[in-house]
């Protein structure tokens, strides 16, 4: 393919060493992008835009925070007090990690309605669950950093899961905690993994979009791109709209930052770690809600486990569990529907997750759980053989050519 | 256009074998050499001889009236110290084997059967159940409630109810004198 455009010397000098520029000009500019998307598809790039966001917010945080039991909660009260914009740096980083799960959890379900996950873009999919795996860890150990109360019995409860794996458990948790409790090893490498994970997720992010420019991206109607006619390149018709959604989304965040931006947190995160006294009622962050109702459910506790395990997963096998071969709900009525459902139902799981487990929600959690795991292990395999799907346009490009055709 | 007297890689015969051999080797001493290795990195993580060197304390439960309980530090982890009435211990001590999820005699997890000592750590996800303070739930069974999850335990630190699978655990423990124990 031709190089970049402008050819200057120097560039010319530096692509004949390493085509960095060729590179970019293929992956960011001319990357032939489908005409036809919508603005479901600028979650990626906001998730991008959001770890970046974490990283410069989290590596000047790093500059002032001390990951010593007896310091920790004080330097964070000091960013927050002394530290010349440490509020803002913190409240980024905070808010952050919510908006951050709240782009990729958007961009999940659009890959889930629209059929992004199945062939051929299986392991574009894997990467995809791979990322949210690493980003939970990492806002889970994040959390545990400023060491208030919820800090602390966050980390004891959720270690203890590994104690549910039969024989070797409790040395795992052992090992896990550099001591016989949730302690200041376990502070320090938690700051350690921390500090490394969202390279990592980089990483993992690269490879990512590797795969996405190999199989190309899918699209509301989740056919296939016939030709040049079915595409525009991505620059300027997708950088300029992708910047016009991190702009909107700006406002969001920012929205949350600045007014409300302790709405997502547990006031008793603020109350310093205290190994002898557990919180009346330890709630997680809001993005692992569900799979702590999906623990709650089961009152065996290495079912609850392994269930809980499972509900992500079960999501590797979603290409071959969804056995339609219709990407795009636009043609699958009654996956539509299913999928709303579904969407409803991790709702309701969320709900059950931040309340205590008892009276109606108790039977609440145990449908719901039931109907995720039969949602992914029964409806879909079956609803993708007997569906009657309707009939698919030819190319991208008729429906909208017709269009025209209709207004002129 | 290999050098003649250099054989290509693919060619069947003893060549072939041998070089098959040496590849296999080379993996096999690879791969256990670096798992080998790995093993300084992941026990480091474990406890530190330091962290070992604190695991024994000292309590003098003199002051512990019939009925009351107390909590001291072990570990890093609370340890609950109850002194018992008449009445717990007839509690604990009657409750039939096959009730029970995790089966235990009172007599098994209590040296003297006013003392009862445990790690005051829930065994389903690690909470602290309540029922220390006299004004705490107790639950069903009149000995600890943990809230986390909802287990209830009875006058022995046995789990009777809820999600966890064990009884609260008994640290290692002597009696130094009869009013003196050492945790550890
Ligand atoms: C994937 C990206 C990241 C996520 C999802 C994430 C998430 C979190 C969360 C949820 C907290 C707790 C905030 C609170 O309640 O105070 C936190 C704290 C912290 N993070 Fe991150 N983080 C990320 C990247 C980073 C990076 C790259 C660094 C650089 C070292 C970092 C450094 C810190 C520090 C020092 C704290 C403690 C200060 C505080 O609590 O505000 N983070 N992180
Ligand atoms: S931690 Fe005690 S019931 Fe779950």
């Amino acid at each position: 393919m031709s190089a970049p455009a402008n050819q200057n010397k120097i560039i010319k000098w530096v692509d004949d060493r390493l085509p960095i520029f060729t590179l970019m000009q293929h992956s960011a500019i001319e990357y032939p992008t489908p005409r036809n998307l919508n603005y479901w598809w600028n979650f990626g790039s906001l998730a991008g835009f959001m770890l970046v966001v974490m990283i410069l917010s989290g590596i000047f945080l790093a500059m002032s925070y001390t990951a010593h039991v007896d310091y920790a909660f004080d330097s964070v009260e000091r960013i927050m007090r002394d530290v010349n914009y440490g509020w803002l740096l913190r409240y980024l980083h905070m808010n952050g990690a919510s908006m951050f799960f709240l782009t990729v959890l958007i961009h999940i379900f659009r890959g889930m309605y629209y059929g992004s996950f199945k062939a051929p873009r299986e392991v574009l999919w894997w990467l995809g669950i791979l990322l949210y795996l690493a980003m939970m860890a990492t806002a889970f150990m994040g959390y545990v950093l400023p060491w208030g109360q919820m800090s602390f019995w966050g980390a004891t409860v959720i270690t203890n899961l590994f104690s549910a794996i039969p024989v070797v458990g409790s040395s795992i948790v052992t090992w896990l905690w550099g001591g016989f409790s949730v302690g200041n090893p376990t502070l320090n490498r938690f700051f350690a993994f921390h500090y490394l994970l969202p390279f990592v997720i980089f990483a993992i992010m690269f490879l990512h979009v590797w795969a996405l420019h190999t199989v190309k991206s899918n699209n509301p109607l989740g056919i296939d791109v016939k030709g040049p006619q079915d595409t525009i390149p991505f620059h300027p018709y997708y950088t300029i709209k992708d910047l016009y959604g991190i702009g909107l989304f700006l406002m969001v965040y920012l929205f949350f930052v600045f007014y409300y931006p302790n709405l997502f947190g547990e006031p008793d995160n603020y109350i310093p770690a205290n190994p002898m006294v557990t919180p009346p009622h330890i709630v997680p962050e809001w993005y692992f809600l569900p799979f702590y109702a999906i623990l709650r459910a089961v009152p065996n506790k290495l079912l609850g486990v392994v269930m809980m395990f499972s509900a992500i997963i079960v999501l590797f096998f979603l290409p071959w569990l969804d056995t339609s071969r219709v990407r795009s709900a636009r043609f699958r009525p009654i996956y539509k529907q299913f999928f709303w459902i579904f969407l409803a139902d991790c709702i309701v799981l969320g709900v059950v997750g931040a309340n205590p487990p008892e009276g109606i929600y108790v039977l609440m959690g145990q449908i719901a759980t039931f109907w995720y795991f039969f949602h992914f292990l029964v409806l879909l395999p079956v609803l993708g053989k007997v569906e009657k799907t309707r009939p698919l346009p030819d190319s991208i490009s008729t429906p909208v050519i017709k269009k025209s055709m209709e207004k002129a | 256009m290999a050098h003649p007297t250099t054989p290509s890689p693919g060619v069947p015969g003893e060549d072939a074998t041998r070089r098959n051999f040496l590849l296999y080797a080379t993996s096999a001493v690879a791969v256990s050499g670096t798992a080998l290795a790995l093993w300084p990195f992941i026990h480091s993580m474990n406890p530190a001889a330091d962290v070992l060197a604190l695991s024994s304390s000292e309590v003098d439960l003199k002051p512990i009236a019939v009925g009351q309980s107390i909590t001291v530090t072990w570990r890093g982890k609370p340890v609950f110290i109850r002194h018992r009435t008449p009445e717990e211990i007839k509690a604990a001590e009657s409750v039939q084997l096959f009730d029970l999820r995790d089966p235990q005699p009172d007599s098994q997890r209590a040296k003297k059967p006013e003392w009862l000592v445990l790690v005051g750590v829930c065994t389903h996800l690690g909470c602290i159940p309540l029922g220390q303070k006299s004004s705490d739930p107790r639950g069903d069974f009149g000995g600890w409630f943990c809230p986390c999850h909802g287990s209830h335990y009875d006058t022995s630190g046995r789990i009777r109810k809820g999600p966890a699978p064990a009884n609260l655990a008994v640290p290692d423990y002597t009696f130094l004198t009869d009013t003196t124990i050492r945790i550890g």
